[in-house]
């Protein structure tokens, strides 16, 4: 029996639809969905190591409960009654001494995350959390400053770009298949890359012109970038003045930010810096100023995000074809989307948050989203109150705040740890009960609402049945919802149900999906009027570059910027980052990817490496102000002289996950964790470093 | 020579070995074994601006190849329809001649089953009327498969932009 099913794949965040082939009952090919532009079968290496994830003997696959110390890995194996019981007595308990604002839900943003909300509000906890913060917060924090909407909301139209500039976005080896082949597709028309970086990445072997950066100096160049811009009148006037609010206070601002007074804090020549402006001013408004993924590297984060975005604003490329554009949703055709189990009435919560977001303390940060990096320093103090309980979501807490050893001593204070995860990641290895879940070609999931430009419904639809004693997030956290006596806000006892039930009144039903995977609003896609009919949810309607979001909560718009501090003698600007075989913290372990790349190994450049004695391949020792480890050298030019690399994701120390167990090092253990307290992101290459051979 | 021709345009493949990948999973194939390689030269900089490239090795299916000749079980064959050499599993003894014989070193050692396993040009999926597994799911679509004697235009005009560096 051979049948083809499409459904999204889940090897990354980015869930791109895919088209599965199985047969007698196993999977035995995936490949990207033909019926999807820019897809047309390919797939990431990620993507294509999927199986590899289905047939894993490392992976979680019964319900556990802890069976001695926390993190020693013995594990005793329990039914789902049995675990779902132990999880629902405890949680209870907590509740009751406690409340339920003492119970905290972190998870990676994900389908089922309506799910998770629904049952932090019916226990009356403000606590959900998403991997945002440590991701992106700045940004997302920076996007609604200046137009009314977070960076979630707004797509980039690679393929119609004649110019794209990437800040460390290391497009090419952080892969989202469509992105990437939009870009492609570009180039080959003509379009430029500028990559800017302090490390030579596969991103800047493909660029057209590479910048070797200081680390840390991306704002400086900004500034400097629209200071030629303004002077030269290089933007798009037009479009400027009718949509952007303070530019006389920008012009302003930026009178000092020479490209001269750039070239030192930058190291980039001006010439380049002038040249750049006016050759980008040419091609607007088909013109990309990236924003970035992973935006939460320095303390003035959101003053950097919002200068890339301001940039985008000058060249106009704001909503237009080649620049960036709103994402649409079904109400835009008169549509509706699907519904939210968070649209129910939930008794109020007049709490603050453990992050304290949303009160005056943190006003900014995207309170849908929390920040993660808050939690262990809520724990331990106690402030706002005392935080007992944590559900972790298919999301490593432990392993992605910075400082690891703090969060741990945090954790060890709290009274129940639960995991629902695939994999023994580091969270689960550390809690007390962890409840497999079944891997996204086992499962149905909850309607993916995709809003674009073509507003669309995507469906994760189950290959295969699960393969162990796995179940569905969404039904796990509905199964402790019943126990703990909140099972009312829970109205499904399957999957399907759950789905039938989100798609009441949109028009399209289950069996809509069975062809493609995905049914679509509309065909034509949607951009709005760039001279009159551009919908900014800012309070004035337009891009305000004079921020009254900023303002009202006691921030400038345009802070002084500060000099980017070298590193002390002798240390270095630890700087991190992905490549295009792992995800995260989360595919270390698969057999596949493990295969190419195993472990992480410390980049540091030639010049410096000689003067500290340090070879290539030498074990070293690195250590900062909260830890130390041991890692390999790759003494390399492709390196700035204040900054050493390392890949982001390893040092696992979960023993049965034991391909990826004990691999390199964690980065979490040297980072400080510090945030920039105006958009919410932690700071994770603030840290200095010294280096020593071992 | 064999019917068919895989092309990378190297212009865009950004070395992710989705393609290696994708062959090791289509052929159930564990840890080791990699019918299809990507080998990264440098990042190195020339006149001042980094550049890479990842050349694919996969088997080259030769006219008059040299595996073919020095099996001693006559497993390493050439079919005859279209010149795909393959590797037929019941006879292969697991001699590792072919190993030392490609000058490539495109056969394989499969340890799990004591085998030599190689590029077949994913004959399988031919026969069913698909794509080779790497050239199907290759993530920037770099990766051509095809029949030589219907070059698509598209194969030389990348032959030429590769030449003159565009
Ligand atoms: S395995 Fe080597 S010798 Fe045999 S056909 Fe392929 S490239 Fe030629
Ligand atoms: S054609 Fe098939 S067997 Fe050959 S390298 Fe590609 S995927 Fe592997
Ligand atoms: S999948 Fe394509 S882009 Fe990636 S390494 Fe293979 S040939 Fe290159």
């Amino acid at each position: 029996m051979e049948k083809e099913v499409y459904s999204l794949c889940f090897m990354c965040s980015s869930r791109c639809p895919i088209k599965v082939l199985v047969k007698d009952g196993q999977v035995k090919w995936i490949e990207g969905s033909p019926h999807v532009a820019g897809m047309e079968g390919s797939l990431c290496p990620r993507g294509a190591a999927g199986i590899a994830l289905l047939y894993d003997s490392q992976r979680v696959q019964s319900p556990l409960i802890r069976d001695g110390e926390r993190g020693s890995g013995k594990w005793r194996k329990a039914g789902w009654d049995e675990a779902l019981d132990y999880v629902a007595e405890k949680l209870k308990a907590v509740i009751d001494q406690y409340g339920g604002h003492s119970v905290a839900l972190g998870e990676r943003a994900q389908l089922a995350t309506p799910v998770s909300k629904t049952f932090m509000k019916a226990i009356q906890s403000p606590n959900h959390f998403t991997h945002e913060s440590v991701c992106k917060g700045s940004l997302n924090t920076a996007s609604r400053s200046l137009f009314g909407v977070s960076d979630a909301q707004i797509g980039i139209d690679y393929k119609n770009t004649k110019h794209i500039i990437l800040y460390g976005r290391n497009i090419f080896e952080t892969i989202e298949v469509k992105g990437v082949n939009g870009l492609m597709d570009a180039v080959e028309r003509g379009a430029k890359i500028t990559y800017i970086d302090p490390r030579v990445t596969v991103t800047a072997t493909k660029a057209h012109r590479y910048w070797r950066i200081r680390p840390g100096a991306d704002l400086a160049l900004n500034y400097a970038l629209i200071h030629v811009i303004l002077k030269e009148r290089l933007y798009d006037a037009e479009y400027v003045d009718r949509w952007v609010l303070g530019l006389a206070e920008l012009q302003d601002f930026v009178r000092s930010f020479t490209p001269e007074w750039a070239e030192k804090e930058t190291g980039i020549p001006s010439a380049e810096i002038v040249s750049l402006s006016r050759e980008v001013s040419r091609d607007k408004p088909a013109v990309i100023f990236h924003f970035g993924w992973r935006a939460s590297s320095h303390l003035n984060e959101t003053y950097m995000r919002r200068s890339i975005l301001i940039l985008n604003a000058l060249m106009g490329s704001v909503e237009a074809a080649g620049g960036l554009f709103f994402k649409k949703g079904p109400g835009e055709v008169g549509a509706k989307p699907a519904r939210a189990l968070t649209a129910q009435e939930f008794p109020r919560v007049d709490l603050p948050r453990f992050d304290q977001v949303g009160t005056p303390k943190f006003p900014l940060p995207d309170p849908g989203h929390g920040v993660a990096q808050m939690l262990p320093s809520a724990i331990l103090n106690e402030d706002p109150y005392p935080l007992k309980g944590l559900i972790a979501f298919r999301y490593d807490p432990l392993f992605s705040i910075p400082d690891i050893r703090t969060t741990k001593k945090a954790f060890d204070k709290l009274d129940l740890i639960v995991t629902i995860d695939i994999n023994y990641s580091e969270t689960a290895w550390y809690s007390d009960v962890i409840l497999p879940e079944s891997t996204y070609l086992e499962r149905l999931d909850c309607i993916q609402q995709a809003n674009g430009l073509k507003p669309q419904m995507f469906l994760r639809q189950p290959a295969v049945t699960p393969r162990h004693n796995t179940r569905e997030g969404a039904v796990i956290l509905k199964e402790i919802a019943e126990r703990i006596g909140t099972g009312a806000y829970f109205p499904y006892e399957t999957m399907e149900e759950l789905v039938r039930w989100q798609l009441e009144g949109t028009g399209f039903s289950l069996e809509d999906f069975a062809a493609k995977g995905f049914v679509t609003y509309t065909d034509r896609p949607i951009f709005w009027d760039r001279k009159d009919g551009i919908k900014f949810k800012t309070p004035s309607g337009k891009i305000e570059f004079a921020s009254s979001l900023l303002e009202n909560a006691g921030f400038e718009s345009f802070p002084e910027c500060e000099p980017v501090a070298p590193p002390p003698e002798n240390q270095f600007r630890l700087t991190i980052g992905r490549c295009a075989l792992h995800t995260h913290i989360s595919t270390q372990n698969n057999p596949y990817l493990n295969e190419r790349v195993s472990e992480n190994v410390l980049w540091i450049n030639t010049e410096r490496a000689a003067a500290l004695g340090i070879k290539n391949k030498d074990l070293v020792e690195i250590s900062s102000n909260c830890g130390s480890g041991k890692i390999k050298a790759y003494v390399t030019d492709l390196i700035h002289p204040e900054a050493v690399f390392m890949l982001h994701g390893f040092g696992h120390q979960a023993a049965l996950a034991a391909r990826s167990f004990d691999k390199g090092l964690a980065d979490g253990i040297l980072q400080e964790n510090v945030t920039d307290m105006v958009g919410g992101s932690p700071a994770l290459q603030h840290s200095f470093v010294s280096v020593k051979r071992v | 020579m064999s019917k068919y021709y895989l092309f990378q345009d190297r212009k865009r493949c950004i070395g992710c070995y989705s393609c290696t990948i994708a062959c090791k999973s289509n052929k159930n194939l564990l840890t080791g074994p990699k019918p299809v390689d990507i080998i990264p030269i440098g990042p190195t900089f020339i006149d001042g601006t980094p550049r890479a490239a990842f050349v694919l090795m996969p088997c080259f299916h030769c006219e008059d190849p040299w595996c073919v000749a020095v099996c001693p079980t006559g497993a390493v064959q050439k079919r005859t329809k279209d010149g795909i050499v393959f590797v037929d599993h019941a006879l292969c003894i697991g001699c590792k001649s072919c190993m030392s014989a490609c000058p490539w070193g495109a056969p394989q050692w499969n340890p799990e089953t004591g085998k030599v396993v190689k590029c077949d040009y994913c004959k399988d999926r031919l026969d069913a009327g698909l794509k080779p597994a790497c050239a199907t799911i290759c993530t920037t679509h770099c990766l051509q498969f095809g029949e030589a004697n219907e070059t698509p235009d598209v194969r030389r005009e990348r032959y030429a932009r590769e030449m003159v560096g565009l």
